[in-house]
């Protein structure tokens, strides 16, 4: 960490875990609502539940995006973050909104709420995903707003680098396609339309740049690869998820009253869908073997590649499955698309947000990574947690397609709740592989504070370093920079950090300008 | 990927040229569908009922547990054809009835609409059951 201003990431990141929390055990709560009807009635219908369920899902990534810009920003801008005080009264203000929200959902009838919160003036409430009240939503424009004038500022005061720009790209999509939520026409077709633009063009268009850049960005520091051929692996990435992505939103437009057309347009296109996230993981695994440093964080290269490769299985892989129209005639709405749309935010938004705070969390702690203690807990968080997604995908596959036969394809179709009687089993297992997440995600949490021996800085060049393959003092002296600088502020592990500033300060030029100049490796 | 005939700069400018040449292609179709709507949604029919229904529909969150011509929950039966299914009489007791409190079936709650509001709600399930929705759903069962 260069910049003392990057710190204000660190409450970002602690609120998304937190939130990351409830969000899994409302998600239990539905989960058990399937199987035990009344599990809950009438204190939380199915309908609250999910609400906060998926309104936590997407406020924590928020935070997790703008954790990682506060992150990422002022380190590749060269500079300290335009207005450090700014990100901390957003910060506030986001989580007093979001917990406010979370408790009107919760404490009163949702009629009630919109009643309350203007819904009436300007109707937008009561549509999946759109839930929050009118408040709520101003309050997420101003919150992306904040955050866009600071790292903009920011960036356009110091070094343009292609992973900020499309960062940058990707958080003004965010804001700008967020408008949509405010329109809500009275006519059920077009409220449709548009209410595509914010869903489907947020995580197959904009997001898709977010996810782009962090990964980018965590890969350049931990494989030291050069910032030349990243780049260009991203600008193809996103290229290939745009020139699809967009039209790519025909997927959604064949039975909702749109013209017949779309059905051609949105099966062709959609059905490339997959490349971008096929590249990504291409992109990973090359940057990975092309390394040239072995940096101490192991976990967090592996979420890195776990992104790349459970994006693409839940985007990619399960997406392909009902994308085209005449499949989709049958599966539209069943639970295949509860199972894509689980593999996919989880591969694709939640691991890359875990992979940011996996790199970044360590640093703003003041060592280069975690304790290989440490680093195993999460380890097996990752395995849990990534294995018991896939295992829930299955299962809700399953269902799916048992669900389609019975409900859609037979002679003789049983009605909705019928089908849903001969699933039981399928959701049983499912609220087993919760609860398996949820253990994941507790060990996720404990490995925050399992202690070890910590990779400090200071270990460079000296024996014990071996042990956990850190390299040279040369080869890294990007990373072990700021953390010295932040250890003097933290006071954390005095005694080794001063040892390692009086060592370290010797060293000259930062690594960025000689990791471009050398030749690649495998050139 | 050879960086002497595939630079960076190539391949952001695919990226910039591609992405605002399909954005654009888009809004050219966003402008058909608008002009062709009317065909397929009845707007004919949209009466301040409907309209008022929708928002029946919208503040008590229906959508959190059904789907509705296929988007929304799937924990519930899909309601985009249900006035085919059920007819506008079940519809209005069914709302009436709710909850039904079978132990460990599925609930849905009471939500207490007046006369009026059943009626608006009606004919937006209603009007919605008339959309020109290609076909779907395969069959009456949703
Ligand atoms: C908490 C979840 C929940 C909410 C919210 C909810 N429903 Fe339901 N609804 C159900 C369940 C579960 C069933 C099936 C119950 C059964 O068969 O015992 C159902 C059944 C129905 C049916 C009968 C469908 C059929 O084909 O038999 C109608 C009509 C209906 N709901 C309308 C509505 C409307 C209108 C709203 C919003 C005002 C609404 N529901 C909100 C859970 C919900
Ligand atoms: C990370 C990227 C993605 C995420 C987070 C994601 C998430 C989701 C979610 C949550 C839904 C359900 C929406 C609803 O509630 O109605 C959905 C629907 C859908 N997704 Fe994705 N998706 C992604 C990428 C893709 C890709 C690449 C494809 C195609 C190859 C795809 C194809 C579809 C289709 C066809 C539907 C509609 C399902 C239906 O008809 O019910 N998705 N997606
Ligand atoms: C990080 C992990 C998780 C993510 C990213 C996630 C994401 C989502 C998303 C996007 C939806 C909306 C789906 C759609 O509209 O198609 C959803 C709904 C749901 N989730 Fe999760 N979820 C997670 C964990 C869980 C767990 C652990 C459980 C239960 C054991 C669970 C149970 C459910 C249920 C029951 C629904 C409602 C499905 C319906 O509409 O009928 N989720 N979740
Ligand atoms: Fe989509």
């Amino acid at each position: 960490m260069q910049y003392q201003s990057q710190l204000v990431a660190k409450p970002y990141f602690i609120a998304a875990i937190g939130l990351f929390i409830a969000q899994i055990l409302f998600g239990l709560i539905v989960g058990a609502q399937y199987v035990i009807g009344d599990f809950l009635f009438p204190e939380i219908p199915f309908n609250v539940a999910r609400m906060v369920h998926t309104n936590l899902l997407v406020v924590w990534l928020l935070f997790g995006f703008m954790g990682a810009a506060y992150y990422l920003v002022p380190e590749e801008s060269e500079r300290e973050l335009y207005s450090p005080r700014l990100a901390m009264i957003t910060f506030w203000v986001f989580l007093v909104t979001g917990a406010l929200t979370i408790i009107g959902y919760l404490a009163v009838p949702y009629a009630t709420l919109a009643a309350m919160t203007g819904n009436d003036i300007l109707p937008t409430m009561g549509r999946e995903f759109l839930e929050q009240p009118l408040i709520t939503k101003v309050g997420i424009l101003l919150v992306v707003v904040s955050l866009l004038y600071n790292v903009t500022m920011t960036t356009l005061m110091g070094r343009k680098t292609s992973i900020t720009i499309i960062l940058l790209m990707g958080l003004w999509g965010l804001a700008f396609f967020w408008l949509f939520a405010f329109y809500n026409p009275a006519n059920l077709v077009l409220d449709k339309y548009y209410w595509w633009w914010v869903i489907h063009l947020w995580v197959e268009g904009v997001w898709e740049l977010i996810m782009a850049a962090l990964l980018a960005f965590v890969l350049i520091k931990v494989t030291g690869v050069d910032r030349e051929v990243i780049d260009k692996w991203m600008y193809i990435i996103i290229a290939l998820a745009l020139i699809t992505g967009i039209l790519g939103t025909g997927h959604h437009y064949y039975w909702i009253g749109t013209p017949g057309y779309w059905q051609w347009i949105g099966s062709i296109f959609s059905a490339l869908e997959p490349i971008p996230f096929f590249v990504m993981t291409l992109f990973a695994f090359s940057m990975v073997n092309r390394r040239r440093r072995d940096h101490p964080n192991k976990i967090a290269t592996l979420w890195a590649l776990g992104t790349a490769v459970t994006a693409f299985l839940g985007a990619g892989v399960w997406g392909f499955m009902h994308t085209l129209a005449p499949v989709n005639y049958y599966t539209h709405g069943s639970q295949i698309t509860a199972a894509h749309g689980h593999l996919a935010f989880y591969g694709a938004y939640v691991m890359v947000v875990l992979t940011i705070i996996s790199y970044t969390m360590p640093i703003m702690r003041g060592r280069v990574a975690n304790s290989p203690q440490a680093q195993l807990w999460e380890t097996w968080s990752f395995w849990l947690m990534t294995v018991s997604m896939v295992v829930i995908t299955l299962l809700l596959t399953g269902a799916g397609v048992m669900q389609v036969w019975l409900q859609r394809i037979s002679e003789t179709p049983m009605s909705f709740m019928a089908t849903q009687d001969e699933l039981a089993t399928f959701y049983w297992l499912r609220l087993v592989g919760g609860v398996v997440f949820f253990i994941g995600l507790i060990i996720y949490v404990i490995s925050f504070f399992i202690k070890g021996d910590v990779t400090l800085l200071s270990a460079n060049n000296q024996e014990g370093s071996e042990k956990v393959g850190i390299p040279k003092a040369d080869t890294f002296k990007e990373d072990i920079q700021p953390t010295i600088a932040e250890m003097k502020v933290e006071q954390d592990d005095v005694p080794v950090a001063q040892i390692s500033t009086s060592k370290m300060e010797e060293s000259p030029v930062p690594v960025e300008t000689s990791t471009q100049e050398m030749p690649l490796k495998d050139k | 990927m050879s960086s002497v005939y595939f630079t960076k700069s190539a391949a952001r400018n695919i990226f910039f040229g591609g992405s605002v040449f399909f954005f654009l292609l888009f809004l050219v179709l966003t402008f058909d569908t608008t002009r062709k709507l009317p065909k397929s949604d009845h707007r004919e029919n949209l009466t301040e009922e409907v309209v008022r229904g929708k928002h029946v529909w919208e503040t008590n969150n229906c959508v959190g547990c059904h789907s509705l011509l296929g988007e929304g929950a799937y924990f519930a039966p899909e309601l985009g054809n249900v006035y085919t299914r059920r007819g506008e009489a079940f519809i209005k007791v069914w709302m009436q009835a709710m909850p039904t409190g079978a132990p460990g079936r599925r609930q849905m709650p009471q939500f207490n609409l007046t006369d009026e509001q059943l009626d608006d709600l009606v004919a937006f399930l209603k009007w919605t059951s008339e959309i020109d929705t290609q076909g779907w759903p395969p069959n009456i069962e949703g």
